[in-house]
């Protein structure tokens, strides 16, 4: 029982159910699952699926955190994703060709792929700090991605593109679906292969790391590589929902939800330990976050207000000195340091 | 000499939780002296210095200032009581300039408003009366270290000039920097500024202090002028000689005993990097224990560095199996079957975050590349090996290394070279800190490695250690190989390596 | 060696010429972005009929005012080597509460006030975070932008026009130098705002410690300087800045709105970058900070006088811009080691 409370993911689980539950008093069909036209629908669903694109765009960062970088890219990334599939779907004589399709979502994760590379060669080969090299594609990303649509919306009316954001499988959502296959493939490459202990070790101690023969620098750039792929995926998604790129709204702000959905999820913004589950649950959690404030009936806009009090909550109680002033505070109410001057 | 102390401290006692860092230690200043603080590595001198400023309180003892008792509660009362520390590491913002680095936080002013002009001039004023005449208005970084410590002098002096402590002042400093240095400092002592001066540097203790006191284990030793005293029995007092229990433990002392001379592994050839080792030729074979000896701060590690690629030589060559080769990386040193244990266990050698099993393994995995993962069961069975024979405790393969004992992570450490099966395996005072069983565990585990085959260099502030393990002994002094002992069946005694520390000719 | 009483006076003569002969390596970006500005500036006048007009520079400052109050505000906190992410947030939180109040009849002079308080006491409390619980500036930040943009959206979601006196009165409040050269009080304010600011960072104990704290914190609370005041104080001026920014930007929008500033924390980042404030803190001037606002402001200017050239440009060339002077700060600094 106490490993159990113990857990680091214990208390976010924690929080998503009292979430969920409180729903019910205001939605009382809010777990009820139908099945209509062999789809799935529910708020359960809902949450999953508006929770696709963060859990993504969490899973990349939750990486690159771990080596002991920040991206604030992510967003721009997935504007442009979205906005080079949406522009070769657009020109393409049959916006229903499936080989089409799969060629546009083939050349926005290469061009997603040259940005994670970008970004990792800023950091580990020319040795900027990371919240600084990705603040550059974050601006200019953003730009190229409106540059790209002409500063327009494109609209397409692509069946098969369509299905990776809004088409069901199974009864399924797609996009959950594809969520579900990328974490579990990164979660078996990661943890099967050697990539996240030495990823762990070089974000935790890159002295140790190094004089432990480890080559942080291709790790740092497939971090990163890793990131941008993630958000070039999640930008798809996110356009195809909507059957259009519109290069301000995809991903904007993202970068600062996965940060705080892979805090929530107990990987320190350190570097070091990190827990891929932990930011998937911390991406669920901000997503019934949203659509509980919708439930309920409040604005929406209360949800940032909200966030504001988890970050500071969680990050307080990460925080060394807090705990310790907390703790004093309550054993012994007076420790002065021997600290008088001449007796 | 016939002052009464400006400063004196009786009977300073310090323990931390299990440690006693200082027990009955007494020390008295006098105005007008250069003083030395001298001890090997754990003797108590940074304790002494840091209880004396209030960074540490004191469990028993007195502190006076002109006779007066004194406990201060930080390096800021301390100085405002006028006692000053210059440390190793320029405690300065080198990106001021080097007339506000003097004044800043007292600047001159009227109406709240910094008169720059009169803070330029004090300062321009102030350093030339230390001889030194510098662009005040200039970033103190673009002075060499050497300058911006003569800076941090003249902010203490000008703050107080009562008693000036300079704690390693001298480590990054060329022999022309020092001197100019030494002129300061006699500079001010003909003003009666009392100076603590720590240094590890011998010649530089007889060149500008005129007494020491001499501290080991946490104990007095004693105060000596520094004309009474040779460098020998200076050295003689650091080190001691008296038996360490570790010996009491040993039912007999080991004799090295010269096999068949093997084939020279690593040999070096004027090998060298500019301020950390002068050039330097060693050879090391197969089956041998080398043992580096000298004091602190004398190039032991900086010269393990190189051999391991941890650091880039500026000059000379390296040959392994008789093929030149460029260690440029740890990982290059690796392939070629060197393996390095750093004497900074927590920031350069363990990841106290992750496992015991992922610290075991990281180096082999590290060489086998991200892709080729270690199958599980031979992880298991490495570690489970390992932690079996060299005794890690806990014997928990998922416990994080950081809550292990000392001991116990340098076992880690150590079980994560030998995986690798290394050729030459380099260890950087792996006995430092850790608990009398453990030592002797992992001092029989560098015979039996040697035995079988493996080249060994022992680095080790202890001499008695190195002594009984090594079959030749390297002598450093102030960043040069001075000289090379052959122990061979013991043929070494404590007091020749002494007097090779003490006095060793430095080229 | 022993007339230690010796006239410093040919020591100084000494060192004087070895002074003048080197640039002095702090200058380096902001004479950089010294000389892109002209270099703007000159491709502006040499393409553009009309663009040598004085109000077309002065426009850049009228339509920039609000953004320069803020990155000054900004450069204070980065010079300490931090970050500030809430001032845009802040700026937003100010317009709406401003419009809201004044649109139920409070006056004038009792909106202004509040909001300016409530500004400053949000960067005092994100301060007070950051130093006594050790949180990172961008996580401590990041929940401020969250808490004022969610208060703004929580007050009202719409955009509030402002009709009060006084605010249409400072938004069309001219101050003219001749027939059609003119600024708006926005700029004179945002330039006693800046002048203040530059003496405090040359001129004070508290703007030294400023730029000490930036070079190294360690040192200078072993020098003894007041370390945690020093930076606690930082971010209340930015947030009071912003505050400030804020009631400009309501005087030049005549509305509050919970969107406005999207995105200002960056472009505040963005000019103080490439004014040559290096981001690890502890050089830089606010003066480069000015600059850096005036090359935002002038790019956006250029794009409108070619016409063709649509916004995004903005974004793309202010993204080469900052890795042109971040690489730029990398070799300075890099050198100086």
């Amino acid at each position: 029982m106490t490993a159990i409370v113990k857990h680091r993911l214990f208390w976010p689980a924690v929080v998503l159910v009292l979430l969920l539950v409180s729903n019910v008093f205001f939605a009382p069909r809010f777990f009820t699952i139908t099945l209509q036209d062999g789809h799935l629908y529910g708020s359960l669903i809902d949450v999953l699926r508006s929770a696709t694109p963060l859990a993504l765009v969490a899973l990349g960062m939750t990486m690159v955190i771990a080596t002991g970088g920040i991206d604030l890219s992510v967003g721009s990334v997935m504007a442009i994703s979205g906005a080079v599939a949406c522009l070769f779907i657009g020109d393409l004589s049959d916006q229903g060709s499936v080989g089409g399709v799969l060629l546009a979502v083939g050349l926005a994760l290469v061009l997603s792929l040259v940005a994670g590379i970008w970004n990792g060669v800023l950091v580990s080969v020319i040795g900027i700090q990371p919240i600084i090299a990705t603040l550059i594609l974050m601006v200019a990303g953003r730009g190229i991605a409106q540059l790209l649509t002409g500063g327009q919306i494109i609209n397409v009316s692509s069946p098969p593109f369509r299905v990776i954001g809004a088409g069901y499988a199974l009864a399924i959502p797609v996009s959950v679906i594809i969520v579900a296959v990328v974490v579990a493939a990164a979660v078996l490459l990661i943890r099967r292969s050697a990539l996240g202990v030495l990823v762990e070790a070089v974000g935790a101690s890159p002295t140790a790391s190094r004089l432990a023969g480890i080559r942080s620098r291709g790790l740092t750039i497939m971090a990163y590589m890793f990131a941008a792929v993630c958000a070039g995926i999640a930008g798809l998604i996110f356009s195809s929902n909507v059957a259009s790129a519109d290069s301000n709204a995809a991903g904007n702000l993202i970068e600062l939800d996965a940060i705080l959905a892979v805090v929530i999820g107990g990987t320190a913004l350190t570097g070091g330990r990190f827990s891929i589950a932990g930011s998937v649950l911390g991406a669920v959690l901000i997503s019934a976050l949203d659509i509980t404030t919708y439930t309920i009936g409040v604005p929406a806009e209360t949800t940032l207000l909200f966030k504001a009090v988890v970050v500071v909550i969680l990050c307080l109680s990460q925080s060394a000195a807090f705990r310790a002033a907390v703790f004093r505070r309550r054993r012994t109410p007076a420790v002065t340091p021997a600290a008088e001057v001449p007796a | 000499m016939g002052d009464p102390p400006i400063l004196q401290m009786t009977g300073i006692r310090k323990t931390f939780p299990g440690v006693v860092a200082l027990d009955g230690v007494d020390f008295a200043l006098r105005p007008g002296e250069v003083h030395a603080l001298m001890g090997e590595n754990g003797a108590g001198k940074s304790t002494l210095i840091k209880v004396l400023t209030g960074v540490y309180g004191i469990d028993a003892g007195d502190i006076r200032l002109n006779g007066t008792p004194v406990r201060f509660g930080g390096p800021l009362q301390a100085q405002q009581a006028g006692i000053s520390t210059v440390y190793q590491e320029v405690n300065l913002c080198a990106n001021l300039s080097v007339a506000e680095n003097i004044f800043i936080g007292r600047e001159p002013r009227r109406f709240g408003k910094i008169r720059w002009s009169e803070m330029r001039r004090r300062s321009a004023a102030l350093l030339a009366g230390l001889d030194l005449h510098l662009d005040v208005a200039a970033p103190l970084s673009t002075y060499s270290l050497a300058i911006q410590q003569m800076v941090a002098i003249a902010r203490a002096i000008d703050i107080s000039a009562k008693v000036l402590i300079l704690d390693e002042p001298t480590s990054s400093l060329d022999a022309s920097e020092v001197e100019r240095l030494f002129e300061v400092m006699r500079r001010l002592k003909r003003d009666g500024v009392a100076i603590l001066f720590i240094s590890h540097f011998l010649d530089q203790v007889y060149a500008v202090a005129d007494r020491m006191t001499v501290l080991r284990n946490g104990t007095l030793i004693g105060e000596y002028a520094t004309a009474e005293l040779t460098q020998m029995q200076l050295v003689t007092k650091m080190i001691g000689k008296e038996l360490t229990v570790l010996e009491r433990l040993e039912e007999e002392p080991r004799t090295v005993t010269a096999d068949a001379p093997r084939e020279p592994i690593i040999e070096t050839h004027e090998l060298g990097r500019t301020g950390a080792i002068a050039p330097f030729d060693l050879t090391i074979r197969g089956g041998e224990i080398v043992g580096l000896a000298g004091l602190l701060g004398s190039g032991r590690t900086e010269l393990a560095r190189l051999l391991f690629g941890a650091d880039r030589p500026d000059e000379g060559t390296i040959k392994i199996d008789g093929n030149p080769v460029a260690l440029r990386t740890p990982r290059v040193a690796m392939n070629h079957g060197i393996a390095f244990s750093s004497e900074n266990r927590r920031t350069e050698g363990v990841v106290g975050e992750l496992s015991v099993r992922e610290n075991i393994v990281l180096a082999l995995q590290a060489s086998r590349g991200w892709s080729r993962p270690i199958p599980r069961r031979k992880q298991d069975e490495l570690v489970e090996r390992y932690i079996k024979t060299l005794g890690i405790r806990p014997a928990d393969p998922d416990v994080a290394v950081r809550n292990l004992s000392g001991g116990n992570q340098q076992k880690v450490l150590l079980a994560r070279w030998l995986i690798t099966e290394p050729r030459l395996l380099i260890v950087d005072e792996p006995t430092r800190g850790i608990d009398v069983g453990a030592k002797a565990e992992i001092q029989r585990l560098l015979v039996e490695l040697a035995d079988g085959g493996m080249a060994v260099l022992f680095v080790s502030a202890e001499l008695e250690e190195v002594l009984r393990l090594s079959h030749k002994i390297e002598v450093l002094r102030e960043r040069h190989l001075v000289e090379e002992l052959d122990n061979t069946g013991g043929g070494v005694d404590a007091d020749r390596v002494m007097q090779a520390i003490a006095s060793g000719a430095t080229p | 060696m022993t007339d230690v009483k010796a006239p410093p006076q040919p020591a100084v003569t000494v060192a004087a010429p070895h002074k003048r002969r080197r640039l002095d390596r702090r200058h380096i970006p902001v004479l950089a972005t010294l000389a892109l500005l002209a270099l703007m500036y000159g491709l502006g006048v040499a393409n553009y009929d009309n663009f040598s007009d004085t109000q077309v520079l002065l426009n850049v400052f009228v339509d920039n005012a609000f953004l320069l109050v803020v990155a000054a505000g900004m450069t204070f906190v980065i010079l300490t080597g931090g970050i500030d992410l809430s001032v845009g947030a802040v700026v937003a939180l100010t317009t709406v509460v401003a419009a809201t109040l004044l649109n139920d009849g409070w006056p004038a002079a009792l909106v202004l006030p509040l909001v300016l308080l409530i500004g400053t006491t949000l960067g005092l409390g994100m301060g007070l975070v950051i130093h006594y619980f050790k949180v990172e500036p961008f996580i401590a930040t990041l929940a401020g932008m969250f808490l004022a943009r969610g208060l703004s959206l929580l007050i009202n979601r719409n955009s509030i026009p402002i009709t009060d006196p006084f605010w249409t009165a400072m938004a069309q409040e001219r101050i003219r130098f001749g027939p059609g050269i003119f600024i708006s009080t926005s700029v004179v304010i945002a330039l006693v705002v800046v002048l203040a600011g530059a003496f405090v960072l040359a001129y004070t104990r508290f703007g030294r410690t400023v730029y000490a704290i930036g070079g190294n914190a360690d040192s200078a609370l072993l020098m003894g300087l007041p370390v945690g005041r020093t930076r606690i104080a930082v971010y209340t001026i930015s947030g009071f800045l912003s505050a400030l920014g804020g009631v400009l930007l309501s005087f030049y929008m005549l509305s509050g709105y919970s969107l406005h500033a999207q995105g200002m924390e960056l472009d505040a980042i963005a000019a103080v970058v490439i004014g040559g404030v290096i981001l690890t803190g502890g050089s830089g001037y606010l003066f480069g900070t000015v600059l850096g606002v005036l090359v935002l402001g002038l790019i956006q200017t250029i794009l409108t006088f070619q016409g063709t050239l649509s916004s995004w440009w903005t974004r793309i060339v202010v993204g080469i811009l900052l890795f042109a002077f971040i690489v730029l700060q990398r070799l300075v600094t890099r050198r100086a080691r």
